[in-house]
């Protein structure tokens, strides 16, 4: 029996605006794009990693106005759990990055417990830390 | 919430992230005030409703949190104090235990092994003090250590 992740959510903001950063920044690939109401849900994905979706979704998508709130208010104050992805090219993904604009919240360095890693904010307010793997 | 409330949100993030950054600089909450876009007071107002503390406590929690981190890597106090931007070793060691509940060289002393066992992008937050935010008015310092809650 085996056990493997398939999809995990991010919440943001504004979708068009986080694509910026994660399509053109780290070069997600859009896998999908689903619209409901007033509501959208775009699942980007990578080559490196097949079978994984991201889905990206703003906080009061299926959620009541009060809860959409918290969780807006938690986004934007930048306290939700952070994302840890990895690339084979650090320095090349971060120089990327930040010529579109990403708001840098640590250049690459090599950390004293390993690896070498930068982190930025998403255009919302999500860490976003890479690893070089 | 409103787009001027969400604005200012992320204003006052973007002041935070300078703090993390930059606490071994000698900040000043004027510095601070002036990445969110607003007056000291009012940043500090704001800061302190949305994070629970002042923008200057935020700061001195977040020198102590590093403080710890090198002291358990085995730096001296002296060391440890200068490393995060604290001048005064006295006042450093005063805030130290008033924070951690014991002083910076009784910390060091101890074993840490749940925390090395932990990445360090997560022990920085799994380790930081727990200020509990009090009303504005009720601010005055007890001076005593905080007590020990139950985890």
């Amino acid at each position: 029996m085996t056990i493997s992740l398939q999809y995990t959510n991010i919440t943001v903001n504004d979708v068009d605006e986080a694509l910026g950063f994660y399509r053109d920044a780290l070069g997600l690939d859009v896998l999908n794009d689903v619209s409901s109401g007033a509501f959208r849900w775009v699942t980007l994905g990578s080559a490196a990693q097949p079978g994984v979706g991201i889905v990206i979704s703003v906080p009061h998508a299926g959620r009541s106005t009060a809860d959409g709130n918290v969780l807006q208010e938690l986004l934007t104050k930048g306290v939700l759990p952070f994302l840890v992805f990895s690339t084979d090219d650090l320095d090349a993904l971060f120089e990327r990055a930040q010529a579109t604009g990403a708001e840098v919240l640590q250049e690459p360095v090599d950390q004293p417990w390993g690896p070498r890693d930068c982190a930025f904010r998403d255009p919302s307010g999500n860490t976003v830390r890479v690893n070089q793997g | 919430m409103t787009p001027d409330e969400l604005a200012n949100l992320a204003h006052l993030r973007r002041a935070r992230d300078l703090i993390d950054r930059d606490y071994a600089k000698p900040l000043d909450v004027p510095t601070m005030a002036s990445r969110a876009f607003m007056s000291p007071a009012h940043f500090s107002r704001l800061f302190r409703t949305a994070y629970g503390e002042t923008p200057y406590s935020y700061l001195m929690t977040r020198r102590i949190e590093r403080a710890m981190a090198l002291l358990r890597a085995g730096s001296s106090v002296t060391d440890a104090c200068m490393e995060v931007g604290a001048t005064s070793l006295g006042s450093f060691s005063a805030k130290f235990s008033e924070i951690v509940g014991e002083s910076p060289s009784a910390y060091a002393s101890r074993e840490h092994s749940a925390v090395e066992a932990m990445p360090a992008c997560l022990a920085r937050f799994q380790t930081r003090p727990v200020r509990d935010a009090r009303p504005v008015e009720n601010a005055s310092r007890s001076g005593e250590a905080p007590a020990a809650t139950a985890v």
